[in-house]
This record gives C-alpha cells, structure tokens and sequence, in this order.
C-alpha cells in the first residue's frame, strides 16, 4: 500500500483554523498535564523511580533476546501458547488463524496501541468478523469510523455533542442529548450485550514479566478483565519491548503509569494473568516485532523502545494540544510518535520530527526518561543528511552557515536586514511563497546592532 | 483444550520469524547496566499508612468503612438502597452474608450477568494509592468482580502495605492464574474529560476493612 507523505502543517491547518476547538482541545490536554504534575510532586521519590525505570529498561533492551526466551519458556510452561510475529501482516493472520480455528465471529477488544499499528481491526473486518472495541473512547471512535487522536484517550478531539449525536444514530439515545453521565450509561448497556455474546477477548499488554511468564493490563474502566473472563479464549498482543525482567519491576512501572497518563495514582484496575483461566479455556500471547529489533540497533533511536505508552509527552506538547492527534497521520502522535514514526518509513514521515519547537516539555515529563526533544534534533540531522528535507530549506540552512562563518558577511547582511526590513513593502515579505509569515509578523528592526552598541559603550 | 494438532502447526509456521526476531536480536549486542535494586531507603512511608488509604481510595471513588465486626457490615449495606433492593447477591465472604446466589452451582459464567452484587475478599490494601489486592484463586469465576452492578470488599485493616514495592513483595510468587489490584469503582472520563463512575464494571465500591 502506498501511503501518503504526512505533511504536518498541512494536516494540522484544518485543526487550527478552527481556533475555538484548538484551544478547547488545547485546555483539556492542559488540565491532566496538571493532573500528572500534582500526582508526580506527591512522590517524593519520583525522580528516584523514573531513574531506575530508565535502567530496567534500558538492561531489558540490552538483553532482548535471553528475556523474551525466558517468558516464552515461562508462559509456556503455564499452559499459555506463545506465537511470534515479525511483523503486522503476520500477527494479524495468527489472530486470525485463532478466530479461525474456533469458527469466531464476534470478538471483543479492549485497548491496543499495538493491534491499532498492525492495522487489526480493518483486517478482521475484511475477513468477516465482527470486532468491537470495548474501550468507551474507542467505541466513539469505532462508531465514527475514525481512528483514536491520542494513545490513551482516543476521543480526546471529540466533543460530547458530538458523542451525543453518534449514538444518537448508533445505539438510539435522544436526539440533542450531550450530558457524559447519560452517554456513558447508553454506552454500558449497548456494550454489555457485545461482553456476553464475545466469543473471544483480545487485549493489549502493558507489561510482560520474563521471571513469571504472566502479563499486566491497566485499565479504568474494567473492560479488558470484563472481555475476558467470559468466553474461553483470551489472545493478548504485545510488541517485543513490553518486557520486564522481574515481578518486582512492576512496582515502579505502576507507580509511574497511571500517574503520568491520566494523573491518578494507579488505574482502578490492575490485572496479573499467569495461564489460562482453567482447563477448559485458552491464552494465546503474540509476541510482535514489527520494526523494532531493527530500532533496537540505532544508538540515536533505541531508547524511544522504552516508551511504555503512558501519553504523557502528548499532554504536554505545545504543538500536539493545539494541532490535534491527527495531524500526525500516524497510530501513535506527538513527540513519541514523531520519532518512532519516520523510524517505520522517513520518507512519508518526514515532516514530523520538525513539528516541535524543541521545548523540552516532553523529555521533562516522560516517566521512562527517553531524551524525546533530543532525538527529534537527531531526526533533524538524518533527514537533512539523507536529502529528505525540502531543497528550499537545506538552501537556506546553507546559506546560513556561510553568514556565521565570515564576520563581515555577517554584519553587512544585518545592515542590509535592519535598513531593507524598514523600507520594505508588506508584501515583499506576506506573500504566498513564505510559509513563515502566515500567522506571524516580523519584528520591529532595532536602530542599530549589538556589535555597533558594543562599540560605543564598551570599547569608548 | 490443550495444543491439538492444529496449535502445533501453526508453531511450525511461525518458528522462521521466531528464528529471524532471535537472530537479529541475538547478533547486534547492545551494552546495557546492570538490573538496578530499588533502594528502600529512598521510599516514602506514612505516618498513618491507613488513614492514607483511606483518603486515596475515597479520592478515586470508592467508600470506606472501618468496622469492628461483620455485623456492622450487615447494618451499613442494608442502609444501602441499591443493597436493600437487591436480586442477586454473591458473597465470598460468608461471615458477612451468605448472599442469594450459590456460586459452587454455576458453571457457566454468563450465567453471571444479572448478578447486582459480589462480596469479595481482598488480601491487602496499598496505603500510596488506595488498591487492594485479590488473589484470583479466592474467586470461583473471575468475572465475578467485574459483571456486577456493585461490588463490596472486605479486607483487614491490619494488612496494609505502603506502597507497590511492597505490595509486590508482599505477594511475592503471582497467583495462577489470575491477581488483580483493584482502586476504586470502574470509571471512565473519554466523554469531553468528565469522570463517570461505572463504566462497564461495578458502579460502587465499597470496601470494609475489619479490625
Ligand atoms: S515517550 Fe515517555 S512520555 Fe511519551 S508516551 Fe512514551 S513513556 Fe509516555
């Protein structure tokens, strides 16, 4: 499939243009961003526990190969049945294979970043299952036939009259009816019925324990424990990196989680599975690689496999609030996805690692320590020094290393600058060849130079 | 239903790309530290760890009652209207209620659907964020603490840890084949950020914590 090249301001334009949602969307995103900082000051320690989650992870990495055949031994040995897939394609006919094999056609599925990169749900569709995000923000989404602007709250762009309006048509609530408590509600009842008729449960993985061969999944409302403990067959996707050598490991990861992701202390529900429920069902566990034993080689981008998906560097991002999850284009957004994205494919993806102002917010918030801001800058240099940065930029970059290489080039250009931006048309400088000068005006040009006041009142 | 044939081809099918992941792996070595130990010492405990859960829980929707015997947990649940009208109630905990419902019956755990309570049994409690844990093996069917309107738990108050590192410990090997950390009642806020109190699991929580 040929994919279209992301162009992020472009993507973003719609977004923007309409400034009233850009701003609602940007306060939302603000009010958890304080959420998290109000949780991460209530532990004196967090500094302590995000230094020793970098660590675990960062050894998990190193030693990939020798955990992952520890908890395929262990899971095994709990009677689980553990398949591999290199990449999508793969883990979407194993699922498939399963459903398969137990004449499935009614699957419940609760949150997956990993079965929404491998494109899962499209795929079971085509092949005649019927598939029902049980997540309620997926279920919006699901329902919208869009697909989730955020990796924790997927309808986080979405506006409750809105919400009102698709189940309006969708599951029959009153026509013009906005308020959450009554939507949820509708939502419940529409999605029980999906609970008990499910034949089978997928979920995602939020931690697997090498030691133990059991895995973790958080959530808050209890839809993942809820499609899974009624029918016989539970299938739980993870990518490679989602390993954690040891039981106790798994104290600071949900320490950190939760607190990060949505600002509460832990999720409400935090679930062990070790095996299948009894004799008579079965847990299949797929383990994904997709691109990321490949990412595991790159010194400058290794570190992005910590990211134990917690949305935080979202939340924060001044670009992601105001520009909205879609206008990445990509299953996951913001500044995680900014680097992890060009890594899948640069040449379509070119444009994101530049939609940041380099801030920092994100590094600062990000519970596994991945240096987010610094690796979008090493994006930076491999995509201009792989030519994929537009000829009109790599120019005027050239152009701008020759000026701060010769002094006298240097002073007569910001002569020419403060003098030529003076008496200079508005239009020579808003016209529809410069991009910069969209929404922006340009500075008022200062009577003389640092260098010219430096002289006067310095070397007098 | 253990690996059939059918399971096994397909473990044939897929061991390539198990190879292929484990070669690539296996033939970039990749410098890491050591697995680091949490140092105790650099951990917050509390000065009342109980009065701390008892706040955390209350913050993420749950209710506490400190109660001295089982009776007193027999009077607050009558006094509660959606107790009182209750059709189906299941309770491991039968010091406090026997319940309507008898669980060794049920096979099925569909037949689980209309249940409006469980009474369960928790094991700890976590002072830093309000959980508690259940060992799955207390519950006959897993969906037990999920499918119900509301749902009780019953945990004693001298069992209480002050944060997950503990907890963890506490546990020490994790039950097979399931143990789950429960704070709080289901809840959601995707609808515009506004939180909502029983999204697909119980609507309540109400947790007594004897002496
Ligand atoms: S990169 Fe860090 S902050 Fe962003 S989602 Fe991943 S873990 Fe969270």
């Amino acid at each position: 499939m040929k994919l279209p090249i992301v162009d992020h301001p472009t993507a973003a334009h719609d977004y923007i243009a309409d400034d009233e949602r850009s701003q609602w969307h940007d306060k939302a995103l603000w009010f958890i961003r304080s959420k998290r900082d109000k949780q991460a000051h209530d532990v004196p320690e967090w500094e302590y526990l995000r230094t020793v989650a970098s660590q675990i992870k960062t050894h998990t990495i190193a030693n990939l190969g020798r955990y992952l055949a520890e908890f395929e031994k262990n899971a095994t040995a709990l009677g689980a049945i553990v398949h591999w897939a290199a990449d999508g394609d793969e883990h979407n006919a194993i699922v498939l294979g399963i459903l398969r094999r137990h004449e499935t056609h009614r699957i419940v599925k609760s949150k997956s970043m990993l079965t929404e990169e491998c494109g899962l749900n499209h795929y079971l569709e085509n092949n005649g299952i019927d598939v029902v995000d049980t997540d309620l923000g997926e279920r919006i989404v699901q329902l919208r036939e869009e697909t989730p602007s955020h990796i924790v709250l997927p309808a986080i762009h979405i506006k409750k009259e809105e919400v009102g309006e698709t189940f309006h048509e969708h599951l029959g609530t009153d026509k013009g009816a906005s308020d959450p408590q009554y939507l949820t509600e509708a939502a419940r009842g529409h999605l029980r019925g999906k609970f008990l008729s499910g034949e089978v449960g997928i979920t995602g993985v939020n931690f697997a324990i090498a030691e133990t061969g059991g895995f973790v999944v958080c959530t808050n409302e209890g839809n993942a424990d809820l499609g899974v403990s009624l029918p016989p067959v539970h299938i739980a996707c993870m990518g490679i990196e989602k390993l954690v050598p040891r039981f106790e490991d798994l104290a600071v990861f949900t320490r950190l989680l939760a607190r990060s992701a949505t600002g509460q202390p832990i999720t409400s529900y935090t679930s062990h599975f070790h095996g299948p429920r009894d004799q008579n069902s079965e847990l299949h566990i797929v383990l994904v690689d997709n691109g990321r034993s490949r990412l595991r080689e790159s010194k400058a981008f290794r570190d992005a496999l910590h990211c134990i998906r917690c949305g935080a560097c979202m939340n924060t991002c001044p670009v992601y609030r105001r520009s909205g999850g879609h206008s990445y284009q990509a299953t996951v957004p913001g500044p995680i996805g900014s680097i992890l994205s060009p890594i899948r494919d640069a040449k379509n993806y070119k444009s994101l690692p530049f939609a940041c102002s380099l801030c920092g917010s994100c590094t600062d918030v990000c519970p596994v320590k991945i240096p987010l801001h610094h690796q979008l800058l090493a994006w930076r240099k491999e995509l201009v020094g792989k030519r994929l940065v537009s000829f009109g930029k790599r120019l005027s970059m050239k152009g701008a290393s020759v000026l701060f290489c010769y002094p006298i080039l240097f002073a007569t250009a910001g002569k020419i600058g403060r003098t030529g931006l003076k008496w200079a048309p508005r239009w020579m400088t808003h016209n529809r060849f410069n991009k910069w000068t969209i929404a922006r005006e340009l500075p008022e040009p200062p009577a003389e130079s640092f260098r010219a006041w430096y002289h006067r009142n310095r070397k007098g | 239903m253990l690996p059939n044939r059918s399971e096994n081809a397909d473990a044939i099918a897929t061991t390539s790309s198990r190879r292929a992941i484990m070669d690539r792996l296996e033939s970039s070595l990749v410098d890491g530290p050591e697995l680091p130990v949490v140092d105790p010492k650099q951990l917050t405990e509390f000065e009342d760890p109980l009065e701390h859960f008892a706040s955390m829980l209350r913050m993420v929707g749950g209710q506490v009652h400190l109660i001295d015997g089982p009776e007193e947990a027999v009077a607050i649940l009558e006094a509660i209207p959606v107790f009182a009208a209750a059709k189906r109630v299941a309770s491991l905990v039968p010091e406090i209620t026997q319940g309507n419902v008898d669980i060794s019956m049920i096979d099925d755990p569909h037949s689980l659907a209309t249940l409006d309570w469980t009474i369960a049994q928790g094991e700890f409690c976590v002072a830093e964020n309000g959980a508690i844990w259940i060992d799955g093996n207390t519950l006959p069917h897993r969906v037990m603490l999920f499918i119900p309107q509301y749902l009780a738990i019953v945990v004693s108050r001298s069992q209480i840890v002050h944060h997950m590192h503990q907890a963890y410990a506490r546990v020490g090997k994790p039950p097979h084949t399931f143990g789950i950390f429960v704070s709080g009642p289901s809840k959601t806020a995707d609808i515009e950020q506004s939180l909502v109190l029983g999204a697909h699991g119980c609507r309540a929580l109400q947790v007594f914590m004897t002496a």
